[in-house]
């Protein structure tokens, strides 16, 4: 696949456009997921699908090779994402919040979701809860392997930004994955003494 | 020798890093997850949780019909548009040279008269 890939690569930086078509036919389903992960929504998705990949077009004669070509999509991708969402906010003033989060839960069994098989159910649900800057970084992080120097470039921000973003990001998905019962005497402060 | 102690709150920021394995725990950090069993849940916690996202990369999800269609279809339009604007480029740089010819000839032939009128005045 790798190999199919960078002849394709190849082919359509010089000049072959039934290379590129190829290309997008072999990569599209990988892009249009990081996309619906980063956006939250179908019609958002197709959208920044679509924008990805003209820019993709254009700038081919750019791409060195020196990352793999997935990689170098998903950074278009994440920056076409991040584009396409700040338009819409401006527009619309309309995010994914704690709300939905709150609807997600008040059905939830807390055990239920300890199993396996409901916790990955469960992770894609509060990921979509995520506010979109927080569900960003910990896509990007945690499932695309992406370094934070590359995501803090895409999404425009400094990299201890991204993080700061992180920490919240997986904090808030833990907390909703596994309820923490009311504070007790759990933390054991005594005996973290000096020595 | 002392050390700093901490507190849950202090330590929250680099349980999942360490469950990751992108850093390791500071000293002081790993005195508290050593003695606090909340934390020590929670770095459990953390490890299922970034298990289950990596296990996500392999995942794909399925576009509604057309999706690959609009995008090849977009690609085709900005295509023609990319080679339209190369040969619209072609032309214009065609007239460019045209225009700088045709004056080019129209100095050297004024430079000429000039050089004639000059002549002729002298003469006379």
């Amino acid at each position: 696949m790798p190999e199919e890939v960078a002849g394709l690569v190849a082919a359509a930086q010089a000049g072959d456009r039934k290379a590129f078509d190829e290309l997008v036919r072999v990569t599209y389903l990988d892009t249009y997921t990081l996309a619906y992960r980063l956006t939250g929504n179908e019609e958002d998705a197709r959208d920044v699908v679509q924008e990805a990949y003209l820019r993709a077009f254009r700038g081919l004669k750019r791409f060195r090779g020196e990352a793999r070509f997935s990689t170098w999509m998903y950074r278009i991708t994440a920056n076409c994402a991040s584009t396409h969402l700040g338009k819409r906010r401006r527009h619309r003033h309309e995010e994914l919040t704690d709300e939905v989060v709150d609807e997600l839960h008040s059905g939830a069994d807390p055990e239920a979701s300890l199993e396996a098989d409901s916790l990955r159910a469960q992770l894609q649900e509060v990921l979509r809860g995520l506010p979109p800057k927080l569900r960003a970084v910990v896509v990007l992080r945690d499932i695309y392997d992406l370094p934070h120097e590359a995501i803090a470039a895409e999404l425009g921000i400094s990299e201890s930004a991204a993080k700061v973003r992180l920490h919240r990001a997986r904090r808030k998905l833990r907390e909703d994955l596994f309820p923490m019962p009311a504070d007790d005497d759990a933390c054991n402060d005594r005996d973290a003494h000096a020595v | 020798m002392q050390y700093e102690v901490l507190n849950c709150e202090d330590v929250a920021d680099v349980l999942a890093d360490c469950a990751r394995g992108e850093s390791a725990l500071p000293v002081e950090a790993r005195r508290h997850v050593e003695q606090c069993l909340r934390c020590q849940a929670e770095v459990v916690q953390y490890r299922k949780l970034l298990r289950a996202l990596h296990k996500m990369r392999t995942e794909l999800l399925e576009p509604a019909p057309g999706l690959l269609a609009e995008v090849l279809v977009g690609l085709e339009v900005a295509g023609e548009r990319q080679a339209l604007r190369s040969a619209l480029a072609g032309k214009k740089v065609a007239y460019i040279g045209g225009i700088a010819a045709a004056a080019t000839a129209a100095a050297a032939g004024g430079a000429i008269v000039l050089v004639r009128t000059r002549a002729r005045r002298l003469a006379s």
